[in-house]
């Protein structure tokens, strides 16, 4: 059981949904760690046949159910970082009609889509289904730091230091959410972390 | 008239002050005694002579100190000006409005010539005598949109418009209430006001986008805004709250007075004529509580407004933990008489204080 049901926020707060198999002439598929579910649920020959799976495991490896899909390309990563030249490659050979499938985590869909975007797909044309961790990645408003897999409100900037808390406010440009100083008007009055959805 | 520009500061020593003339003109935004929400747009053609109302871009005695805040800002944080790669057309386009409107309203504070595409910009409070050719940004030291917004007071956010909605794409933002553009550049109308609480649920920005996307070229329209800050600080930005936050702390029953601001907004919207982008300039006011309860008429009414606020509306505008103590300061200025209707001060008419 790695679904998680987000609880209703703001406007600004992405939705994820559920991935399902759409006609195209090509197919890029990008997950990690569980992520790798939303694509063995959708996995058909045909559309193996088509598809480029890039798969970032994050200690949690699929490289056996994966391969048993057949897909046209198969590439195992290990970081988003890493992945990011070879997804780059894909989109500048991308034609219309190439169909996009994102899965797993928050920061990991969240930066996939933003590099999507700037490859001229509209964030609306582009699927997305959460899996795994409900962790965020988080942009410090006051030094633009951005760290990742942040599990915990208020957390500490990995930049800068400040103790921030953690908003709903999200920007698909920096594919994060935002953070700000939790103790900005009593210095040194920390709250207890709590998981965020505690 | 000639206006006697201010040489103060909007930040550590807060010399900032409000003239009598600057006080009997600040928008006061409350037109009854109680707030909610609502879509409170009216058209932007003038209003009475010297209000604020009266000319496209209202300039005033901050001018110029108000524009050496706004370098000072951009000089330590250079993101508070953005625009992306589509909207340079639309900076143009404001250059143009701003240049237009100002040499036409104040000719005796700036002239414009132009010859073709060969302009010649004279900008006398700020010293500025500038020729460039229009269209081409190698004739200007910053891009149309950074070199206009660098001499006119205010914030500015450009939005493109497409898909029916409304993308905040551009934008000169160094005089906010608390929100970021480096944040919020790129997000679609309902996205930016997301963090907005009660107001999407009434259904404000369904309607209030509606009307926003029609807005015709030549037909601006206007509305208020208001929150409050503790001393006349400008950059109330979240990417400074580290450090102005705790100044919010430092009210007591002797200083409110002085150091509780409010602030208003006159937000304007303009379609812009080459990009079809609208743009809309948020222009700040602030005024110390003490000089706006020299306006029995204010007095009376913002004591009733700041009591009855839902306390959503309350901690959103940052104010929750204050209001106590606004309370107590703003009493003293409510003898309970009725006040007059709309947001003018009504000196000659409404009664002094009764107590």
């Amino acid at each position: 059981m790695s679904k998680f049901d987000f609880p209703p926020s703001i406007r600004s707060r992405p939705i994820w949904s559920s991935l399902e198999a759409r006609k195209g002439t090509a197919h890029l598929m990008i997950a990690d760690a569980e992520g790798a579910e939303a694509i063995l649920d959708i996995a058909t020959p045909e559309l193996m046949a088509n598809s480029h799976i890039i798969h970032i495991p994050k200690g949690k490896s699929y490289s056996e159910h994966l391969s048993a899909l057949n897909p046209a390309q198969l590439y195992e990563g290990p970081s988003y970082e890493a992945a990011l030249p070879r997804i780059r490659r894909v989109l500048t050979d991308g034609h219309m009609g190439l169909q996009v499938y994102l899965a797993g985590t928050e920061g990991l869909m969240g930066q996939a889509m933003q590099e999507m975007m700037s490859a001229g797909i509209p964030h609306s044309a582009i699927q997305t289904e959460h899996h795994g961790s409900t962790a965020r990645r988080m942009q410090c408003v006051h030094c633009k730091g951005i760290t990742e897999d942040i599990e915990t409100d208020p957390y500490q900037c990995s930049h800068c230091g400040l103790h921030l808390f953690v908003r709903d406010h999200y920007s698909r440009r920096l594919a994060a959410y935002q953070g700000v100083r939790v103790d900005a008007e009593d210095h040194g009055n920390i709250p207890e972390p709590k998981g965020i959805y505690e | 008239m000639t206006i006697q520009f201010n040489d103060e500061s909007f930040r550590g020593d807060y010399t900032f002050r409000n003239s009598d003339w600057a006080i009997q003109r600040f928008p006061f935004p409350f037109h009854e005694d109680s707030y909610m929400y609502s879509v409170n747009m009216e058209q932007h053609r003038g209003g009475p002579k010297g209000s604020v109302y009266e000319q496209r871009f209202d300039v005033d005695e901050h001018y110029v100190s108000e524009m050496k805040d706004r370098a000072l800002v951009l000089d330590q944080d250079p993101l508070r000006c953005q625009s992306l790669p589509h909207m340079t057309l639309a900076g143009w386009d404001l250059l143009e409005l701003i240049m237009v409107s100002k040499s036409e309203d104040y000719p005796d504070l700036f002239e414009l010539n132009r010859d073709g595409n060969r302009w010649r910009w004279v900008n006398k409070p700020l010293r500025i005598d500038h020729t460039f050719t229009f269209l081409d940004e190698t004739t200007l030291p910053y891009g149309p949109m950074e070199y206009i917004t660098r001499q006119a007071q205010g914030d500015f956010a450009i939005l493109d418009q497409r898909d029916d909605m409304l993308w905040m794409d551009a934008g000169m933002v160094t005089t906010q209430a608390d929100w970021s553009l480096d944040f919020d550049i790129g997000m679609n109308f309902f996205e930016w006001h997301a963090p907005v609480p009660k107001a999407h649920e009434m259904g404000i920005f369904v309607r209030a986008l509606k009307f926003l996307l029609n807005i015709q070229q030549g037909a601006p329209a206007r509305r208020l805004n208001w929150t409050m800050t503790v001393n006349p600080l400008l950059d109330t930005s979240p990417e400074n709250y580290h450090k102005w936050g705790i100044q919010k702390t430092e009210l007591t029953p002797e200083n409110i007075g002085r150091k509780q601001h409010l602030r208003v907004e006159l937000q304007t919207f303009f379609r812009l004529p080459r990009s079809n982008a609208l743009v809309f300039p948020i222009r700040c006011y602030l005024c110390a509580f003490e000089d706006l309860m020299t306006v029995p008429k204010w007095g009376r009414r913002l004591h009733r407004v700041i009591r009855d606020l839902p306390d959503e509306l309350a901690t959103y505008k940052g104010f929750i933990d204050n209001r106590p103590l606004m309370l107590d300061y703003l009493s003293k200025f409510d003898d309970g008489l009725p006040t007059s209707l709309g947001i003018w001060p009504d000196r000659e008419t409404e009664p002094p204080l009764q107590k």
